[in-house]
């Protein structure tokens, strides 16, 4: 990116990857990342719960439900750290509540999960925030009264004027704020907002605000982006803009997870794929893997949409629908007879 | 014309005294909490009646000198503000207005019990608690002094000039406050909470502060109400006027420093104008006494600053100080 100077993207990885890693250095020793997560991919089965060679993201045996269904039920997941992971599924699936349940927007029934090893779970969101683990939502949350600068400046993490009493004192918190506006022209510039610094983010229309939430995400300096349905009601060619984004957010060593639909979209960034349906994981696996996917077909179109039944199908479920019809009989019969036997003694 | 400038005149005293500051006060409370933070505090009152009270009791009953009442009457707030805040801010904005509209009519009928006669004096309330502070004024309160048309006595200058002064002091508070990461902070609040939840920010805090600055606002109000009057009674406190509060703000332009306090002024204003006003239609035979007595006009005047208040809301829904494309973008 033209706006983006090297040393930018440089810091941010670093930041991004704790030095500790071997994989950060490798990168920075001019290895593409993008490279990076899918070579580290490349040869794990493509099974549901696989470990992954370097984890940010660890889930473990989350359920939630609400009521009696059961709106997520997930035995074991890891996201590859530096990678962009895709979740994908029908209506209902439980992506958005999964989201939820990591970001301490909802609470599980059970289970666990962890960030760099350090566990999320009874955190509140805004904890979770802090860590480093920002979100989207599905429904683009802009800041509508507040300008495109002050939704971004929301952003800024660690902000000494926010605190009440030291907001009294200007001299507090003056040249943070000076550098917090420099670091949110950047990213206006990155994502074309900056001419619309001064106007209220009500005003931008749908596709703005999704570049808007975004860029306000990265204020945060965040180490893992989720993104709730980015490309939601985006035209085409913002939707191609949105995309270098992302990808963008891998290339400075974050760790991207989102939902989509698109599975244009999906195929063209995702370096890894998670499939759900009724809650639960059923498919994993690089996304060329997953339109192959016998599950993820049957989640998507149904089971035997495409096939007729056998003879021998056919006889068994009507079979089946006959025994069942007969013990229902039955059991009605039983009632019908019991009911005169129960009653004809009282009668006498 | 002797008569309107007289009007205009007794309706500009109205403007400038003591009830004036107190409706000033509550609003910029309000502004704070419904402006800024999106709370709906519908029970602004019953911080004025707890900081009325404070100052009322402490010296009358507990022979207190004046400023420890002071500090009690905002200490109550606070505890207030916390037992209000703590159950229902982590929940939808509905809980709070429900539990402070029933808070400030509770207190109310608390106050003038008779299980609470001991300590307030029940219906008939308590006085003589202002002679310190009356007693500071650096002129002679007994005095009349004519200012521009109108009398005032020595001690409503005092209490009108130190009320006037708190209301400057909150208003460059509150402008100092919202020009900060921490206002900022708090208008996030009141478009969404999820947002600001999801960049790293303890929402809750936040609204706790806000709930807190504005009940201690809502205090002084009471406390400037109570010196001025003389009196504490607890059907002065009557929830109709966190009512009038909102009319003022809404009236002056919410989220505005400004707005509050001079919708205060010209809600007060119009009020005592129309009073006078009518009552002189009414003698000069303008209006004829079987449309309209005069006994009316304590009614008619709240129904003249209700069709005012819908004009304003069709043709100005900013009020006064507020920006029109900000409030145009409300219905998303």
């Amino acid at each position: 990116m033209p706006a983006d100077p090297t040393p930018h993207g440089a810091t941010a990885s670093g930041a991004g990857t704790p030095p500790e890693q071997p994989p950060a250095q490798a990168w920075q020793s001019g290895d593409a990342p993008q490279r990076r997560a899918q070579a580290a991919l490349r040869d794990l089965p493509w099974e549901v719960g696989v470990a992954k060679p370097d984890a940010a993201v660890v889930v473990d045996g989350v359920t939630r439900t609400f009521g009696g269904l059961t709106a997520v039920s997930v035995d074991h997941l890891e996201i590859q750290r530096g990678g962009i992971t895709g979740l994908i599924g029908p209506n209902g699936a439980g992506k958005t509540t999964l989201f939820n349940l990591l970001t301490g927007f909802d609470q599980p029934n059970t289970g666990t999960w962890s960030f760099n090893g350090r566990p999320l779970g009874k955190l509140a969101p805004h904890q979770v925030a802090r860590l480093g683990v920002v979100r989207t939502f599905q429904l683009t949350k802009a800041l509508s009264r507040l300008t495109v600068l002050q939704n971004m400046l929301l952003g800024a993490q660690g902000q000494r004027g926010e605190s009440f009493l030291r907001a009294l004192v200007p001299g507090t918190w003056r040249t943070q704020e000076k550098e917090n506006t420099e670091k949110a022209m950047d990213l206006l510039r990155r994502f074309k907002l900056d001419t619309k610094k001064d106007d209220f983010a009500g005003t931008l229309s749908g596709g703005q605000r999704k570049l808007l939430e975004m860029a306000r995400a990265l204020m945060s300096d965040p180490q893992v982006v989720m993104l709730d349905e980015p490309m939601a009601g985006v035209n085409p060619a913002l939707t191609q803009s949105l995309l270098g984004h992302v990808k963008d957010l891998r290339e400075q060593g974050m760790t991207v997870i989102f939902v989509e639909h698109d599975m244009d979209v999906v195929r063209d960034i995702s370096d890894w794929v998670v499939v759900m349906a009724a809650g639960k994981i059923i498919a994993e696996g690089p996304p060329e893997s997953i339109s192959q996917n016998q599950a993820v077909v049957d989640a998507y179109l149904g089971a035997h949409h495409d096939a007729p039944l056998t003879v021998e199908e056919e006889d068994r479920v009507l079979a089946q629908a006959e025994q069942a019809i007969a013990r229902e009989e039955n059991a009605d019969g039983d009632v019908l007879d019991s009911t005169p036997h129960r009653k004809g003694p009282t009668d006498e | 014309m002797g008569d309107l400038l007289n009007a205009l005149a007794v309706a500009g005293k109205s403007a400038l005294g003591f009830q004036a500051i107190f409706f000033a006060l509550l609003a910029v409370g309000i502004n704070v909490q419904f402006g800024y933070a999106g709370l709906l505090n519908f029970g602004q009152i019953a911080f004025a009646l707890l900081g009325g009270f404070g100052i009322a009791i402490s010296v009358s009953q507990w022979g207190l000198p004046f400023w420890v009442g002071v500090l009690v009457g905002l200490l109550a707030a606070v505890v207030l503000a916390l037992l209000l805040g703590l159950p229902t801010l982590r929940l939808r904005a509905d809980y709070l207005a429900i539990a402070t509209i029933a808070t400030a009519e509770g207190l109310r009928l608390l106050f003038r019990s008779v299980s609470a006669t001991p300590v307030t004096n029940g219906t008939r309330g308590l006085s003589a608690f202002n002679g310190d502070f009356i007693g500071l004024a650096p002129w002679a309160t007994n005095e009349r002094y004519r200012i521009l048309g109108t009398t005032w006595s020595g001690g409503e200058l005092w209490v009108a000039l130190v009320g006037w002064v708190i209301v400057v002091l909150s208003g460059l508070l509150i402008w100092a406050l919202m020009r900060s990461p921490w206002g900022r902070v708090l208008k996030s609040i009141r478009e969404d909470e999820d947002a600001v939840r999801s960049l790293g920010k303890n929402v809750y805090v936040y609204k706790m502060q806000a709930l807190v600055l504005g009940g201690i606002l809502g205090a002084l109000g009471g406390m400037v109400y109570a010196v001025g009057t003389g009196s504490a009674v607890p059907d002065q406190y009557q929830n109709a006027n966190t009512f009038l509060a909102y009319a003022a703000l809404i009236l002056g332009g919410a989220a505005r420093v400004l707005g509050p306090v001079v919708g205060a002024m010209i809600l007060l204003f119009i009020l005592q104008f129309a009073d006078t006003g009518l009552r002189l239609l009414i003698d000069n035979g303008i209006i004829p006494e079987g449309l309209l007595s005069s006994t009316d006009v304590a009614q008619i005047r709240f129904v003249l600053v209700g069709v005012g208040l819908m004009l304003l809301l069709i043709f100005r829904p900013q009020g006064i100080f507020g920006d029109r494309r900000e409030v145009m973008l409300d219905a998303r």
